[in-house]
């Protein structure tokens, strides 16, 4: 059996995150690993005040927020930092829940350049839930100032998706940022994320519970990413769809029988 | 794999690197200190400690990270 | 089959498929994307620092040493206090001398168009008395306080407050991140409370949430300044802020271990449970943008105090002079009610007249201060509250403050019941009118069990 409530264009359960659904208005995600600059990005996007400081879990209420560019209306969401999305805490899950359920038209992953190899944890896992997604490579300058040098162009061929690097409290970076973005949600770029290779026993199982999955899901999310986390036995998956799916699913009968 | 010479993290001195070998936590716990990117085969310098003894702070993956010596019990290395 | 059932089996099925425990594939999964992390910095981040000089290693070193880590965290909070009390005392005078200012040709004018007595008497002494005291008293140390400690914020200082402190919450069955909650509640309880949701297990998350308000927040601050500046910083002229300082800063350790005594024993009796884990990330010191977090933050406190002295203080203001203006009889409503309340307060070192301030100041902590002062103005003869001295007179001269009664003030002012906002926070924060009494009576019991034990050991001790 399949769900009968495929979406076509805007994902309807976007409306269960409080943000405004209209065709001419894209959403924004902005996650990654705590105290990379997210609030201090968004606020450089939005021209909003959102409070930031210098320690890990500032930001732990979500809150949106919009700009125009090139005609085009933006929301931005800057989602709680996290260290992974596989919902070990309440904000790992907000976080998964708004980029699996409200699917952003980007996810704008900022990462700390001068600490990469943590922060590509987080990317590396988006990617595996959504192909729209941007690197956001911040605290550029505090990683000249320790002399390290980050290959960007590169960076960005080996995820396979587009980078680039900024410093959101001066403003650098900021307008290649906005362009691809704008690039992404209108289809003009398509990242095609370079996904984690499992050890051949983990990509076994995979391939034979992909089939199943998509039986279930159809299209809804990436059936590789929900067969890793049913191996591992992530409840909070299933508790989520439910959530999100079962009260749109109860909306659309609703709609069919009125 | 060799667990003569590992040894666990709590009990390292400040300034002495290591590789971690194993991870002995279960559940949620273990699940955090993997996320953080404590698995086996990466390498931790220890920083030093808390003015009362605990927790303790360690460089990983180029970033400082603290936790208590309870969890860092739980943490296997091989001294190098 | 509805898709929880359908993925459960399927859940089922993977384990089956996979054959080993699902910490062994999460271990698995976690490995393999950090290898694919580890080759991709590798190929992209290249290094040029040549000898490293690691900067942060040695403030660390001295930022949480075993000999200075604690001494400097009491040195940093005394010198923020200094740093707000003096310079806080002339931006008040001014601001008070320039309303009041105001005050007087509000008054003429009224008296020029001939006004009646109540409504001069309702909005000029009431409504926009209360704003007044609130932005002359309240502001100044706000607009000061806060910018310093955002700069300390945007520093990285507070993770290692942190990491000094875990041991005493991990004693207290807490977590370390509760004094990160903490800090956030200098500037605000309910933003404190707003802050627990760092903290991962609930148990702890709710220890944080209900002792939150042990630290003072904004809106007391200035209160305990004035009254340190009043009592303790009147003796010796060249170091009277500093001993103020010095004061208030005792206040909040003792606030501290309080808030550890109590976690303590919520650990012991009602949220029985074991400390869970504690990880916390060190971000590196980052030098802040010092002119505009200080502009920012200065601006940001006088919006935020002027909206709320418009929003509470005005009404607040109008209140009690209503109240001490309706006689029943021949004493005021205010009086009545003072009086009511005096001999329960005389045990606390208080007067009642102190205590219905705190109870009229639920709405907000920064008008209880106004209040106490209006209704003690309200009911003698009326002078120009302009300066601290003005203050001392009207405190100790004429409604018998001593030190005592200060220090008891200033105990209450650190426990008694959260504001009505952080009240509310709480209660949806936890979604639990419960767990909200609770952290409304805990600093209530705490704070009349402290203040009496205060008055009746210094009494007993003939200290006064
Ligand atoms: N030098 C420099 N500092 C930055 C930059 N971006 C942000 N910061 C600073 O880094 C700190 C953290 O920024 P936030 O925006 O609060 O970080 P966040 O990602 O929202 O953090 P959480 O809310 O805790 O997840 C703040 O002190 C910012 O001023 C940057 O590009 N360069
Ligand atoms: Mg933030």
């Amino acid at each position: 059996m399949g769900l009968t409530y495929q979406s076509v264009g805007i994902p309807a359960t976007r409306e269960m995150f409080n943000v405004k659904v209209t065709d001419n208005r894209s959403v924004i995600a902005l996650a990654g690993n705590p105290n990379t600059g997210k609030s201090t990005l968004f606020n450089a996007l939005t021209g909003l005040r959102q409070h930031t400081g210098n320690w890990p879990g500032k930001t732990v209420l979500q809150s949106k927020g919009s700009f125009i560019y090139k005609g085009r209306e933006y929301t931005v969401v800057d989602l709680p930092g996290t260290y992974s999305l596989l919902a070990n805490s309440v904000e790992e899950q907000v976080a998964r829940d708004f980029i699996c359920f409200a699917k952003p038209d980007t996810t704008v992953v900022v990462v700390d350049a001068t600490c990469l190899e943590r922060n590509l944890n987080l990317v590396l896992q988006v990617m595996e839930i959504t192909e729209k997604v941007i690197v956001c490579v911040n605290l550029i300058d505090e990683a000249r100032r320790k002399k390290l040098n980050v290959d960007i162009q590169k960076l960005s061929e080996l995820l396979g998706i587009p980078a680039v690097a900024t410093a959101a409290c001066t403003g650098e970076g900021l307008p290649q940022l906005l362009d691809l973005i704008s690039q992404v949600v209108c289809g003009d770029l398509k990242p095609k994320p370079k996904l984690v290779h499992y050890s051949s026993e983990l990509e076994n199982a995979i391939s034979k519970l992909e089939p199943k999955i998509k039986e279930v899901l159809g299209a809804e999310l990436n059936s590789r990413w929900v067969a890793l986390r049913l191996l591992e036995g992530d409840k909070t998956l299933i508790e989520s769809l439910e959530k999100f799916y079962s009260q749109e699913m109860i909306k659309a009968t609703r709609e069919v029988l009125a | 794999m060799s667990a003569k010479d590992s040894v666990v993290l709590s009990d390292m001195k400040p300034g002495s690197r290591g590789k971690v070998v194993r991870i002995s936590a279960k559940g949620p716990l273990r699940r955090r200190i993997l996320d953080m990117g404590l698995v086996s085969g990466v390498e931790i310098n220890v920083k030093g400690v808390a003015p009362l003894g605990d927790p303790m702070e360690i460089l990983v993956r180029g970033y400082s990270l603290s936790l208590r010596k309870q969890e860092a019990a739980e943490i296997h290395v091989e001294v190098m | 089959m509805s898709c929880r059932a359908s993925l459960g089996v399927l859940m089922k099925e993977a384990r089956e498929i996979i054959g080993i425990c699902q910490d062994e594939v999460r271990h698995s999964i976690v490995n393999s994307i950090y290898q694919s992390a580890e080759s991709i910095a590798a190929g992209t981040v290249s290094s040029k620092a040549g000898k490293n000089m690691d900067w942060d290693r040695r403030i660390d070193r001295v930022l949480t040493s075993p000999v200075w880590g604690f001494p400097i965290m009491f040195g940093m909070l005394t010198v923020i206090l200094w740093m707000t009390i003096t310079g806080a005392n002339i931006p008040s005078a001014i601001l008070a001398q320039g309303l009041f200012w105001i005050e007087e040709r509000l008054t003429e004018l009224f008296i020029a168009v001939g006004a009646p007595a109540w409504l001069h008497g309702f909005l000029v002494l009431g409504v926009y008395r209360g704003a007044a005291w609130v932005v002359s008293v309240m502001l100044p140390p706000m607009a000061i306080f806060f910018p310093l400690f955002t700069l300390l914020e945007d520093l990285g200082y507070l993770p290692r407050v942190a990491f000094n402190l875990d041991r005493f919450f991990k004693g207290a069955g807490a977590h370390g991140k509760q004094a990160l909650t903490m800090s956030m509640g200098f500037g605000c309880n309910a933003a404190g409370v707003i802050a627990c949701r760092i903290i991962d297990s609930p148990r702890e998350r709710l220890i944080a949430t209900l002792t939150n308000s042990f630290v003072p927040c904004n809106g007391r601050f200035p209160t305990l300044i004035a009254l340190a500046t009043v009592f303790v910083g009147s003796s010796a002229a060249s170091m009277s802020s500093a001993a103020a300082a010095l004061s208030v800063a005792g206040l909040v350790v003792f606030g501290i271990a309080i808030t550890l005594l109590i976690s303590w024993l919520l650990t012991k009796t009602l949220l029985k449970g074991i400390p869970s884990s504690f990880t916390l990330e060190l971000p590196p010191y980052r030098k802040p943008q010092i002119v505009q977090v200080i502009v920012r933050s200065v601006l940001d406190r006088i919006i935020f105090v002027l909206t709320r002295a418009v929003i509470i203080a005005a009404p607040a203001g109008g209140i009690v002079w209503i109240l001490a203006n309706t006689m029943i009889g021949d004493t005021s409503i205010l009086a009545a009610l003072a009086g009511w309340l005096d001999p329960f307060a005389r045990h606390l070192g208080l007067d009642g007249f102190i205590l219905l301030a705190f109870i009229l100041g639920l709405p907000a902590n920064e008008i209880v201060f106004p209040i106490l002062i209006m209704s003690y103005v309200s009911g003698g003869v009326m002078m120009e509250l302009d300066s601290l001295e003005a203050l001392r007179r009207l405190l100790v001269d004429q409604h018998g403050w001593t030190w005592l009664t200060a220090l008891c003030t200033m105990l209450f002012v650190l426990c008694h019941w959260p504001c009505g906002t952080t009240l509310f926070t709480i209660q949806r924060e936890q979604r639990s009118w419960y767990w909200m009494a609770v952290a409304a009576v805990i600093p209530t019991v705490v704070g009349i069990v402290v203040c009496i034990t205060v008055n009746y050991l210094v009494r007993a001790l003939g200290l006064i």
